[in-house]
This record gives structure tokens, sequence and C-alpha cells, in this order.
């Protein structure tokens, strides 16, 4: 399909979210803060930031808290231009509107590379934005919270600080360029006036908002830019943060739930009967699969324990839907058949790759494997619901409300208007929370038991066994060398489910897409100047379940473009990263991330070092996602009965400015043990339609004492900031790997990486 | 027949059958929600308190065998130790997500009073069954460090 009609689709596609906003400029996120709940004596002075009389400033979030930072973060931005103080300072979740809206989200999506200017692009991104705030869905995820909300939050911030100022030049009868505000307090020198935010708010409330008011320079910023510690951090450390599963209500009945296990299965017939008879026990249920999910019988009783209980003592003859008979070999298979059925549908190509790699003097070729993935957050899956006179109120860790608002409406057959969401910290999110399927069913199960608040809680087994996987991905790639040893052509051809097109659907109910960009970022968008290259994938529909999960196709596609960046400078007998900058010769960012890791590491040729039995080895690798570049190098020993241990991880990234270096040192570290979970455990198998995995004790992530020491540096920039929460996950896989080949000359191409003999 | 534990100092009468798991007498009747519930198998340390002060993994322990120990959850912990480990998780921006952090730090308090400086063997030892998928690792090793020459 040519681009332009896939523009003109997804532009279609958007629209057909239909909700019908007005479009907002720029400055029109500004709101009003009508809408916004206030306290006595707190003043809202727009949609970001309301006032007390005794001077607190409370931040209204539109993004939720998964331990990304992002509201301390963006509290920072809003409270510099204010020159509010920042012990004053307090943060709320936003309600649902329009004007907190996320744009960069969805225009992200889109199948260009990032260096692509062209006009198609821009027009594209435009019409896109346009569209997609009128649109509007309030979500937090794609690492574009502070590219989303870098202006809008300053913005709100200078704005609320002219309204305070005019009140002070209006009271005091002095020209409003003559007051000064320094950490919350208003003064007039010349008269020594001075006034407290909480002494101005009353006044300031009745004036109009100023769409007009100058934003500082970085060099005026005092806060922006600074390290800053976690607004939450005590709360969190001393269990009192109430995330999703911690919401208490008066009344509150409790719900657990048996799905299926087969993905898709549905409920023949139950007997409830032994349930029924245990202590605690009010009703059971069956529940239809909600927005992509799977049917099951829920318990609900009077504490979560007797509801668990419970729900093992319901007796279910399932019927297991089109998933019976599945598993993992076959749909591996699907996906390999793929690969040479056809040659994929190229996103990126530039000269003629495949003639070049036809004629070439000496060919390589690789291909590499994924496995499907689980979240597995460590607060398990739960919504709490009530559903009373028609209207709901739903308490809930979720990274997309405005979605979630919709599917309860739905799933109860009344108005968005008639549901109001109240998002929790999110114990973990990683792409799990931007599902809406618990929070459906949960307004499901509310419904039996009306009038009575309902907490469901789903048990770790439910979770892994019932998740949106990180879709299974194969790709073979090949490069053609010249006689000289030149590397002349470079072709990748991946298959795997879209995630875009899985997600669409249940979001919307829409048709499957036909050409989804997250399937091979990571492989179309990469930096490197390649004589000839072609980069093409399949999409494979396949009955697995599979979203969003931390930094999607680069998860995989960078593991393969990287481990086989290292099988190509090997092939030409070059350095790693000497071979890298070659092809970087264009992309001075790019070149100085990676010289930077190198230099932090002391890079030196990386080769096997064997000493009493152990080989230590050192790998790298560099991509760009979320509009950051990130470079990692990694050092792994073996020791003589063939355990791996990564012993250092060495990380740097421009992100452009950085807002908070505290959040984004935090967010590096944190995605390198993300990604170490699925370089080294992750992997999610299939046997008869079950996911086979089901907890921690099966579905492994890196612990405590395999961590190896990390350094992590912020590269300074002047660049609007770009994503940190997914970039620092998938270069990961792809170091380690090269490390493991540096030490023992085994190139592992499947992901969890496994050493396959021990000499 | 109500049964009597001692909670943070309190005896306490509760309603739950006796093979509760603790896990939910704490936190469904209880209310101290700040042991959390992540695995139901010992196997991911959130939900993590003391039983006269040694740590054990609410979730699989019967309300029936908790006797007369005395039942210390984060909501409860204190003791200059426990003040260490706050103020060293505050100083080293220790917290993400947040989820597991209560399950940390009781584990590492019951290590510091088992072990006054632990050595990264000793918190490998004590802290790798507390699961934290944000990867605070690095942090929460450095904190106890940091906590334990505070001390």
């Amino acid at each position: 399909m040519k681009r332009r009609t896939f523009v003109i689709r997804s532009l279609l596609a958007a629209g057909a979210l239909g909700i019908g906003w007005t479009l907002l400029p720029p400055r029109g996120r500004l709101g009003r803060g009508d809408d916004i709940p206030t306290d006595d004596g707190e003043q809202a002075l727009n949609g970001w930031v309301k006032i007390g009389t005794d001077s607190t400033v409370t931040i209204l979030m539109a993004k939720s808290e998964m331990g990304q930072g992002i509201h301390t973060t963006l509290a920072m931005l809003l409270a510099d231009e204010l020159d509010a103080d920042w012990s004053s300072v307090r943060t709320a979740m936003s309600p649902i509107d329009a004007i907190y809206n996320n744009a960069p989200a969805i225009t992200a999506a889109l199948p260009f590379r990032a260096d692509d200017d062209g006009l198609m692009h821009r027009t594209a991104d435009w019409l896109t934005r346009k569209f997609v705030r009128e649109a509007g869905e309030m979500i937090t995820g794609g690492s574009t919270s502070i590219a989303d909300l870098w202006l809008p939050m300053r913005e709100a911030g200078a704005s609320a600080r002219a309204m305070l100022v005019a009140a002070a030049a209006t009271r005091w009868k002095v020209p409003a360029s003559e007051i000064t505000v320094v950490r919350g307090v208003v003064t007039h020198a010349r008269t020594s006036r001075r006034a407290t935010f909480g002494e101005l708010v009353t006044d300031a409330a009745t004036l109009s908002v100023p769409h007009d008011a100058p934003l500082k320079t970085p060099a005026q910023f005092r806060i922006i830019g600074k390290p800053t510690s976690r607004l939450e951090s005590s709360v969190k450390q001393r269990g009192t943060a109430t995330f999703g599963i911690d919401v208490q209500l008066p009344n509150m009945l409790h719900a657990s739930v048996v799905m299926c296990p087969v993905l898709g299965g549905t409920v023949q017939s139950h007997d409830a009967k032994a349930a029924l008879a245990m202590p605690g026990v009010r009703h059971v249920t069956t529940v239809a699969g909600w927005n992509g999910g799977t049917a099951g019988i829920a318990v609900i009783a009077d504490t979560p324990w007797h509801a668990m209980r419970a729900a093992k003592a319901v007796t279910v003859a399932w019927d297991p839907g089109a998933m019976a008979g599945v598993n993992t070999a076959s749909l591996m298979q699907r996906l390999s058949s793929a690969l040479t059925d056809g040659d994929g549908f190229g996103y990126h190509s530039h000269g003629n790759a495949r003639n070049a790699l036809q004629q070439a003097s000496r060919r390589i070729s690789a291909e590499y494997h994924a496995p499907y993935l689980a979240h597995a957050p460590m607060e398990p899956i739960n919504c709490t619901v009530l559903l009373k006179n028609g209207k709901a109120t739903v308490w809930a860790s979720t990274q997309i409300p405005s979605v979630a608002r919709r599917a309860v409406a739905s799933a109860l057959d009344i108005d968005t208007d008639d549901v109001e969401i109240h998002v929790q910290y999110l114990g973990g999110g990683f792409g799990r929370r931007l599902e809406v399927d618990f929070i459906a069913q949960a307004a499901a199960i509310a419904k039996v038991a009306e009038g009575t608040p309902v907490q469901v809680l789903w048990s770790r087994e439910e979770d892994v066994r019932h998740d949106f996987y990180r879709p299974a991905c194969v790709a073979r790639y090949d490069a053609g060398f010249d006689a000289d040893g030149t590397l002349v052509a470079w072709t990748s051809h991946s298959a795997s489910q879209s995630v875009v097109s899985n997600v669409m659907h249940r979001y919307f109910g829409l048709a499957d897409i036909p050409v989804d960009r997250s399937t091979l970022e990571g492989a179309f968008d990469q930096p490197y100047d390649f004589p000839a290259v072609r980069a093409a994938h399949t999409i494979v529909s396949l009955p697995v379940p599979v979203g969003y999960w931390r930094s999607v196709g680069y998860s995989h596609t960078t593991f393969f473009t990287e481990s086989f960046m290292d099988e190509v400078a090997h092939a030409v007998a070059q350095d790693p990263v000497a071979f890298r900058l070659s092809l970087l010769q264009e992309r001075p960012r790019h070149a100085a991330v990676l010289t930077r890791v190198a230099q932090l590491a002391g890079w030196n040729a990386p080769g096997t070092v064997q000493k009493d039995g152990v080989r230590t080895g050192r790998g790298v690798a560099l991509h760009e996602s979320y509009g950051s570049v990130t470079a990692q190098v990694a050092d792994v020993e073996i020791s003589a009965d063939g355990t791996l241990r990564v012993t250092h991880v060495w990380c740097v990234i421009d992100c452009g400015f950085p807002v908070n270096p505290t959040m984004i040192r935090q967010q590096l570290e944190g995605g390198i043990i993300f990604g170490l979970s699925t370089a080294l455990h992750g992997e999610i198998t299939i046997a008869d339609g079950r996911v086979v995995q089901g907890n921690f004790n099966d579905f492994q992530v890196l612990r405590q004492n395999e961590t190896p020491a990390i350094t992590v540096e912020i590269m300074p920039s002047d660049l609007p900031p770009s994503g940190v929460g997914e970039p620092p996950v998938p270069p990961v896989a792809p170091a380690v790997a090269n490390a493991i080949f540096a030490a023992t000359g085994q190139r592992l191409r499947t992901l969890p990486l496994r050493l396959t003999t021990t000499s | 027949m109500p049964t009597t534990i001692t909670v943070n100092g309190a005896p306490l009468a509760v309603q739950a059958e006796p093979d509760t798991p603790l896990l939910w007498v704490l936190r469904g009747e209880l209310r101290l929600t700040g042991t959390k519930f992540g695995c139901g198998i010992a196997a991911c340390g959130v939900c993590t308190v003391h039983l006269d002060g040694q740590p054990v993994r609410a979730c699989v322990t019967p309300l029936s065998t908790v006797g007369t120990r005395a039942v210390t959850t984060i909501e409860g912990l204190t003791g200059p130790d426990a003040d260490a480990l706050h103020a060293a998780w505050t100083a080293l921006d220790v917290v993400q997500c947040g989820y597991c952090q209560p399950g940390q730090i009781m584990s590492a308090c019951a290590l510091l009073r088992a072990k006054p400086s632990p050595t990264d063997a000793d918190i490998d030892a004590a802290m790798s069954g507390n699961l934290c998928r944000c990867g605070t690792y690095p942090r929460v090793r450095a904190a106890i460090h940091r906590a334990a020459e505070q001390l």
C-alpha cells in the first residue's frame, strides 16, 4: 500500500474515535479551570494549577504516575514558571478533558523515520495532531509525557504567575513590570510591599487567563533541569500511598476472577454450589471477555481472601474456542514461514538493496527470534467500581483513563458522562495498564452488586496468563560486501503480529490495519548510513492477544539490528564501535553518544579474556527511540561451569534538555534492569492455547543478586526534551549478546539468551 | 471465634478463619494496606512483615501459625534502624513505582538487625527474594549500605 493511502486511513481511524472536541490552539490547552474540583479557599487559575489561601500550590496531573516520576517532573515545569516555593507544591490527578489529551503518543506511531522531514511526514503529523486533539485520548505511554507537556505546563505556570502579578499590581496601584516573584512571594521593592500567593489568589482568580505570558529562558530556570527528588517518595516508602489495590470504601465487597485458561475461551457451564456455601461469599457470576479479555467466572465476597478461596471452588466447563491446540512451536513456524512467503512491506529503502545483495561478492545472513513476553507489574491487576443510580465511579491504576471511561460506559450501557474515573498510583504499568479489559470487567462484575462498591483483584496467575503480550517476532537479516570487504547492502525482513492493529481493535473496534510502524521500529529507523538498505515487515495474524510492552517494537528489533551490526563488524574484522562510527559520519548526535559510552566504559577491542576458566567479554549497542539516542556497553563473565553473569552496564543517553536528571537516571538504571530481565529470563510459552507460565517462580525477572554495576550519564543538550522511560530498555539485550560472543564465540540469536554449551 | 494477634504493638481480635493468610488479615480486615499482595506463593517479597523481628512472607503465613509472635508491618516499623533506612531511601532516591518498597524496607530492616554492617553478599542473600520490576536494586543496595554507615 502506498504511504499516502496509509496516512489517509490512519486519519480516518483517528476521526472514527469521534468525541468531537473543538480544535485547540497550542495555548488553548491552558483551560479556565472551571471544571476542576476545588476545596474551600482554593482557586483554579487555569486547567493545570490551583492555589489555596494558605499558598499551597496544587498542580493538576494529566499523566499517570507509574514509577517514571512524571508527577514530580511535570510539577517542576509549572512550578518554575510560576516561581512557586517548591516546598508548597502538591499534585492531584486532573479530570478527563481535551486539554489533557496526548498528541505525540499518536503522531509518533506514524510510519516515518524520525529524520524524515518530507512534506508527507510533516503534513501527516500536523493533520494527526489536529485530529488527536479533537478526538482525544488521555494517555500515559510511548515515553511522550514530557514531549507532550513541556510547553503546556510551563505556559500554565507563566499564565498563573501573570495573574498573581496583575492582582498585586491592581491592589498596590503599581506597574506590573516592577513586581518580582521569588519562591511564592510577590514583591514590589520600591514600595516595600509583599504578598504571598495565598493572599493574592482570590483576586487573581477573577482575572481573565492570559495566553501570552512570556516563558523563561533556560538560563532563568530555577527548578527545571535541577536534580529533584520524587514528591511521593515518603508515602510510598511508608506504605501510605494509595495504589489501585489499596482503595478502601465503606461496605466494599471483593471479587476474584478465574478466566478460561485458554486465551479467548468462554464458559460453557459452571457449578457454584460449593463456592456459594463458603463463608463470606455473596455472589458467583459469569463474566464475559471485555475489550479483548477472556471470559470467566467471578466470586464476590466480603474480603479478598474469601473471594479468592471460593473462586477456586467453582467448577467450570470451558469452551476453549479458537486457541485450542495452539502452541509456541506452531506460532513460531507461522512467523518463520512468513519470511519466505514474500518479501514484506518495505518501510524504508535506499538504493537497490536487493540487487546490491545479489551482486555482492560475499554475503552473511542471520535469523533472530524473540518470544512473547508478559508485563507482570508488581501490583496485580485490579479495579474498583461503584455502580449506583445509573452512574459509575471507578478507582483504577490505569494509563488511559479516557478509553477506560468509554469501556465502562459501554460495559454498563450508560453514558460516558455518567462515568467518573479516579486514577490511583500505578504499581508498575509497562503498557499493561494501557489495556481496559480489567476495567470493563470490573464494571460488569460491580453491576451484580449494584449499589455497593466492588474491588476486583486478579491473582498473579490470572495476570500472567491473561496479559496482552509483547509479540513474538522472527527476523532475517542479510548483508552484502564487495570484493574489498566493504559493506554494500543491508536488508531486514521481520514477521510478527501487529500491536497497533490489536489495540485499535480493542479500544475502538476498528478493523485490522495493513501497516504498523511499531512492528519494525528499531529496524527501519536507525541512524546508520548504509550504501543500500531495505527494511521490511510482514504482519502475521495470530490469535495471541498482543499489546504495548515497554519499548514496544524496539524491545526486540534493536536486539536483532544491533546483534547483526556486531556480526557485520566481525565479518569485516573491524572494532564494533569503530565500525558503527564509520556509518555515523553524518550523525554527530549518535556518534557523540556512542563515543562517550565507549570512553566511559574504557572501551578496548573486546575479546576473550580467560583466567581460571572464567571468560569475560564486552559488547556494545546503540539505538534511537522516542526521540532519544541511547548507547550501552555491557561486560559479561562466564564461569567455568557456564554460568553467565552480567557484571557491568554503562549507559549514555541524549534525551534533549534533561528536565529532571534524578528521574532520568532512575529510568536509565531501571530500564537496563527491565531489559536484562528480558535478555536473560523472559519468555512466555503457549501449550494447547494456554500460557504455561503463571507466577514469578516460572516467569523469572531479574533479582538483586543478578544486578550488575550500572553507570549512567546524561549528555548535555539544548534540544527539546524527548523520551526516557523506554529508550534504555532495548540496547541491553544486544550489548549482552555481543559481549557473550566476544567472550565465547557463541552468537546467540534467540531471546532469552541461553548458552548452548559450557565449553 | 476471633483470634487475637499483636500487630504493631497492639493486641487485636480478628474474625478471619484460622487458615487465612496473615496478608489478608492485615489488608482485608485490619485495613493495613502498606503490606502488599504480589504473588501469593512467597515468590516476590512485597508482603514481607516481621514476626518477632524475623522477616516472613505474609501471603503464605496462615493466621493460625502467628500465635503470640509480634507482627510488625511497614506502618509500625520504628526504631533507629528504620529511621536510618527511610532517610537513606529518601537521600538516594530509591523509590520508583513504590509498590515493592515497603517489602524491600522490611527485608532490609531485618537484615540490619541481624547484620549491622552487611556485605554485598549479605545483601544478595537477604534481598534477592524481594522483586522489583522498576529496577531499584542498585539504589536499594546503596541505601542499605548508607543506613548501616549512619547507624
